[in-house]
C-alpha cells in the first residue's frame, strides 16, 4: 500500500529544463510546489570539477549522466507488424537523469522555430493546397502562434544568456543575422561566440552561393553574464566537452546554473530525488488528477503525494508513458487513427557531409557546444518546395564541436577501420576534417507512434513504452535534398575529399543522432486531434499540465529545446494569470 | 592451463612485441621513438581474462592497432590491461544495458543493436573461445598463433560477414572487440590504455586542461601544439 503524504499545490514530474522553469513561476506565483525527479541532485562545482570531468570514456562513451536502461528503457518497432526489441543501450538519443535531466548534459544550440512550424498544416495548405498534404502525413497546427510565444522564447534566451545575432528584429532584417527567422522583440542577450576556422571557411562559402550564414545561438554564455534569476554564468572556455557532460565554467546554461540558485532559496519549493514517479492518480469521475504516485528508489517505499495541480516534465518518454500507464486520455490506435495519446511520435532525421582538408589547420578539440555557422535557406517553408517532392527541410550548418578522439577521428570513405591504413589515414585527417550537418526536420506520419510495450518491462515490472518508427519517403527525398545542398557548400569551401553520408535505412538506435524526440502528447485544438489544449493543459484533467517537446504535433528542422521551454513559459503564464483565478479548462469548446 | 610465469617465459605476450620491443629503452616516457619505455605488457596482472584469452586480445589489438612509426602497437600502449580491466568492471557486468528478455535475435539487423543475453565480458569471452575454435579448424592454429597477415585476413573475413559462429553474431563481436580496443587507445590513459598518451600524440590531440578562449581565434588556421596532458596529470 502506498503511504500518502501531506498534499502540496502542485506536484511537478522531472526536473529538468521544463519542470525547472515550471517550478519557479509556481513558486514565484506563492504555491507550494514539490518537484520529483527519478535521478540525483548535481552539484555542479563538486560534480563538473576539472580535471575529472574531461574525462570522454565516462562522459561520452559510458553516459554517466543519463537515464539507466537497466531501470527503463524503450522498444522498437520500424513497422506495425514487426515484433519490437528492447533498446538495450541508448545510442540514437539519450533520455536525461537526474536534476537538470537532459538540460545538464545538452549543448546549447537554442533556436527559435519559424512562424510557419507553429501553424503548419494552415500555412502548408494556404501555400501549396490542401492536396499537396498526404493523407498520411497527420501534421497539424499548435494551436499557438509564433507571436504568441514569442515574448516566451525571448524570456528563455534571457534566461540561458543566448549568444547569437539577430536576423530581424521587428520587421527589420538584420545584417548578419538569420533573415528567415520570425519577428523578434530584441538583440541576443550575448554576442556570437567566437567563430572557428571551419565555422568561417562555411561562412565565406555560403555566401559565395548566395545563401545567408548566421552564427549559431547558443546557450553557451561568450561572456560573464547574470540572467534575470540573478544567477551568474562565468564565460565559454570552448573546451570540446559541452555536449554529455557538465560545465567546468558554469558557462552553459542549464537548469542548475540558471534557475537552481533562485529555485534554491524560492519558499515553497522541495525538490524530492530518486523519487520514480509511476502513475498520475487521476479521478476519472470527476476529471481531474489527484496527484501522483512515486517510488522512492532508495527505500523501495511507494508514496501518494496529493496534490491540486500536476504537471508532466519528464520529456516525451516519461510524459507519454504517465498518461498511458495511468489511463488518462484515449491511447492512440495507429490503425484505426483513433485516440490521441501516443500520437504523432517524431524525431529527425539528420543526413551529413564530412569534409577533409589537406591544406587547412582546424584544430577540432576546440569547440563550444552551439559553436556553428548555420544557413537556414533550406529549412522548413523557406524555400519553394511548389516542384519538390517533398515537404519540409532543416538547417545546415558546420559546429565546432565535440572533437573528442574515442568518438571523433573520421577517415576518408574507403578507409579501412583498423590496421595500418586507418591508422596512417587518422594520424594524417583528425586535424583536418569537419563535418557539415542537417538538421532535418521529420513530419508527423500516421503510422509513427508510441504505446505500452506488450512484452518488455521496466525493474518495477511496470510495461516499457514501445516506440514504431521508421523515415518515411518525404523524409528520405528531404535529406536527400539537405544532403546536395550540403555537399554543394563543402565542394564551395574547396574541401579536398566531400563525404556525403545519407541516412539509408531503417531507423536504428545505435548510433546517435539527435536527442530530439518529439510528441506522444500533442497540443491542437481539440479533444479528437490532441491530448492537451494550447495552454498545455489536459483535456482530460483541467488540473494536469503536460510541458516538454511531447506536445509538439510534428517536429521542425531545429533543435527543440528553445521551443519547448517558451511552451513552458507560456503554459505558465496562463497557468498564474489565468487558471489559478478559476481553476477550470481554458479552452472552451 | 598455463599459470602467469609459466605464459611469460613461454614467450606469451612477449613474442608479439614486434621486434622484441619489450627489451628495449630506459626512459619513462613513452613516444614515436621510444615505444616500449615502460611497457611490458606481459606484468600487467589480469583481472578477468585467462593469460590466454589475453594473448588472443594482444594479437587481435596489435591487428587492428599495428606498430609504426606513428605509435607503438595497441597492446604495448596498454589496450589489452583496458580491455580486461573494463571487463572486469561494472561495464563488463553489464551496467547501464537493459537485460530483460525475452531475447529475440536481431536477425542480421544491426539497428536494434546487440540483443545478446550476454553481458560484455561473457559475450567477449564466448567470441574469443569461437574465433579461436575456427581459426584452429580452418588454419590449424589458434589466433594469437597466426602470422599477422594471417591474422589480418582472418579478421577481414570475419568483418565482412564471412565467418559464423554457432551461438553468437561473429561480426558483433569483432566491431565490439574493435569499439573495445579504439576506446582503450584514445581514452585518458588513466584507464590503462594509450601509455604515454600515444594515440593523443599521434593525431595532434592536447588532452586537458582544454580551454581554448584565446587559442580558438589566436589559432585559427593554424595547427596548435601542446604537450598532451592526461587527467592524472592534475592531480
Ligand atoms: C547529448 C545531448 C545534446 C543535446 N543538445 C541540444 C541542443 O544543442 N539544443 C537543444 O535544443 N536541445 C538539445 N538536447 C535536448 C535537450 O536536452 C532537451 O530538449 C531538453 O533538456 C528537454 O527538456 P525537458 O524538460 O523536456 O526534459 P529533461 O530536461 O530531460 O527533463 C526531464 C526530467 O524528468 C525526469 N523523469 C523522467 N521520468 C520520470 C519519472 N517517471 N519520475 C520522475 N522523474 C522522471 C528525468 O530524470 C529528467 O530529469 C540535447 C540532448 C542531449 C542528450
Ligand atoms: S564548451 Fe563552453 S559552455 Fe560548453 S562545457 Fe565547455 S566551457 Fe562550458
Amino acid at each position: 500500500m502506498a503511504k500518502v503524504l501531506k498534499a502540496t499545490d502542485a506536484v511537478i514530474v522531472g526536473l529538468g529544463w521544463t519542470g525547472a522553469i515550471m517550478a519557479r513561476e509556481l513558486t514565484r506565483a506563492g504555491l507550494d510546489v514539490v518537484a520529483l525527479e527519478r535521478g540525483p541532485d548535481r552539484d555542479p562545482a563538486a560534480d563538473f570539477a576539472l580535471p575529472a570531468i574531461r574525462d570522454e570514456l565516462r562522459y561520452s562513451v559510458r553516459q554517466e549522466l543519463m537515464q539507466d536502461p537497466k531501470m527503463e528503457t524503450v522498444t522498437l518497432r520500424h513497422r506495425l507488424d514487426d515484433k519490437a526489441r528492447p533498446v538495450r543501450r541508448f545510442g540514437a538519443f539519450l533520455p536525461g537523469d537526474g536534476v537538470g535531466g537532459m538540460g545538464t548534459h545538452w549543448n546549447g544550440n537554442t533556436f527559435r522555430f519559424l512562424p510557419s512550424d507553429h501553424n503548419l498544416r494552415t500555412h502548408l495548405t494556404e501555400r501549396y493546397g490542401r492536396a499537396r498534404i498526404p493523407d498520411d502525413m497527420t501534421i497539424q497546427d499548435w494551436g499557438v502562434t509564433y507571436d504568441e510565444l514569442e515574448p516566451h522564447y525571448a524570456r528563455f534566451e534571457a534566461l540561458c544568456g543566448v549568444s547569437g545575432k539577430a536576423g530581424n528584429i521587428g520587421g527589420r532584417i538584420q545584417a548578419g543575422g538569420n533573415p528567415f527567422e520570425g519577428p523578434r522583440s530584441g538583440e541576443y542577450p550575448n554576442a556570437p561566440l567566437v567563430s572557428s576556422h571551419a565555422n568561417e571557411l562555411f561562412r565565406r562559402a555560403a555566401t559565395e552561393l548566395g545563401l545567408h550564414p548566421f552564427p549559431a545561438p547558443a546557450s553557451n554564455s561568450s561572456a560573464p553574464y547574470r540572467n534575470p534569476e540573478g544567477a551568474q554564468l562565468g564565460a565559454c572556455q570552448y573546451c570540446g566537452h559541452c555536449d554529455r557532460f557538465g560545465c567546468e565554467a558554469n558557462a552553459k546554461a542549464t537548469p542548475l546554473s540558471t534557475l537552481a540558485p533562485a529555485l534554491g532559496k524560492a519558499p515553497g519549493f522541495r525538490k524530492v530525488t530518486n523519487a520514480y514517479a509511476t502513475r498520475v492518480l487521476y479521478d476519472a469521475q470527476t476529471r481531474r488528477a489527484t496527484g501522483v504516485r512515486y517510488i522512492d528508489l532508495r527505500s523501495g517505499e511507494t508514496y501518494d503525494l496529493p496534490a491540486e495541480i500536476v504537471i508532466l516534465s519528464a520529456w516525451v518518454f516519461g510524459n507519454t508513458r504517465l498518461m498511458l500507464l495511468s489511463g488518462i486520455g484515449q491511447p492512440y490506435d495507429p490503425r484505426a487513427g483513433t485516440g490521441v495519446v501516443g500520437k504523432n511520435y517524431c524525431y529527425q532525421i539528420q543526413p551529413t557531409v564530412q569534409l577533409f582538408f589537406k591544406d587547412e589547420e582546424l584544430n577540432p578539440f576546440m569547440g563550444a557546444g552551439g559553436l556553428g555557422m548555420v544557413v537556414d535557406d533550406f529549412n522548413g517553408d523557406n524555400f519553394d518546395h511548389a516542384d519538390l517532392g517533398f515537404l519540409g527541410g532543416g538547417y545546415i550548418s558546420l559546429n565546432s564541436t565535440n572533437g573528442r578522439p574515442i568518438s571523433f577521428r573520421p577517415t576518408p570513405p574507403g578507409t579501412p577501420a583498423w590496421g595500418a591504413a586507418w591508422k596512417r589515414e587518422t594520424a594524417k585527417w583528425y586535424r583536418k576534417t569537419a563535418l557539415v550537418l542537417c538538421e532535418g526536420m521529420n513530419y508527423a506520419s500516421r503510422a509513427n507512434s508510441i504505446d505500452l510495450d506488450p512484452t518488455y518491462r521496466d525493474m518495477f515490472g511496470q510495461p516499457l513504452l514501445r516506440m514504431t518508427f521508421n523515415f518515411t519517403q518525404n523524409d528520405r527525398a528531404m535529406a536527400d535534398y539537405l544532403l546536395g545542398k550540403a555537399a554543394e557548400i563543402g565542394r564551395a569551401m574547396n574541401a579536398t575529399i566531400v563525404a556525403p553520408q545519407p541516412r539509408k535505412g531503417d531507423f536504428n538506435v545505435v548510433s546517435y543522432q539527435s536527442s530530439h524526440n518529439t510528441g506522444g502528447t500533442i497540443m491542437g485544438r481539440t479533444p479528437a486531434d490532441s491530448v492537451v489544449n494550447r495552454y498545455l493543459q489536459s483535456w482530460d484533467a483541467h488540473n494536469l499540465f503536460v510541458l516538454g517537446s511531447s506536445v509538439f504535433p510534428q517536429n521542425a528542422g531545429y533543435n527543440p529545446t528553445a521551443a519547448a521551454a517558451a511552451t513552458a513559459y507560456w503554459c505558465a503564464d496562463a497557468l498564474v494569470k489565468t487558471y489559478l483565478k478559476s481553476p477550470s479548462p481554458m479552452v472552451q469548446l | 592451463m598455463l599459470d602467469r610465469r609459466g605464459f611469460i617465459a613461454s614467450g606469451g605476450v612477449l613474442a608479439l612485441v614486434p621486434g622484441g620491443a619489450a627489451a628495449a629503452p630506459t626512459a619513462d616516457v613513452v613516444t614515436k621513438d621510444n615505444p616500449a619505455a615502460t611497457i611490458d605488457a606481459t606484468v600487467e596482472p589480469l583481472y578477468a581474462l585467462t593469460p590466454r584469452e589475453a594473448e588472443f586480445l594482444a594479437a587481435v589489438v596489435d591487428a587492428f592497432i599495428p606498430a609504426d612509426d606513428l605509435s607503438p602497437s595497441g597492446s604495448e600502449c596498454g589496450v589489452v590491461a583496458f580491455i580486461d580491466r573494463q571487463l572486469a568492471g561494472a561495464y563488463g557486468a553489464g551496467a547501464r544495458l537493459y537485460q530483460e528478455g525475452p531475447f529475440q535475435p536481431s536477425n542480421g539487423q544491426p539497428q536494434f543493436g546487440s540483443q545478446s543475453p550476454l553481458a560484455p565480458l561473457a559475450f567477449i569471452r564466448l567470441g574469443i573461445a569461437e574465433l579461436d575454435a575456427w581459426a584452429a579448424a580452418q588454419c590449424g592454429a589458434r589466433v594469437s598463433q597466426l602470422s599477422p597477415p594471417m591474422l589480418e585476413a582472418l579478421l577481414r573475413d570475419v568483418e565482412a560477414g564471412k565467418v559464423a559462429f554457432p551461438r553468437i553474431d561473429a561480426r558483433a563481436f569483432l566491431a565490439a572487440l574493435l569499439q573495445l580496443s579504439m576506446e582503450g587507445f584514445f581514452s585518458d590513459p588513466i584507464y590503462g590504455g594509450n601509455r604515454g598518451k600515444a594515440s593523443w600524440r599521434m593525431i595532434g590531440y592536447p588532452g586537458l586542461p582544454a580551454t581554448y578562449a584565446k587559442a580558438i581565434k589566436n589559432h585559427r588556421g593554424r595547427r596548435y601544439e601542446a604537450e598532451p596532458r592526461s587527467i592524472a596529470d592534475f592531480l
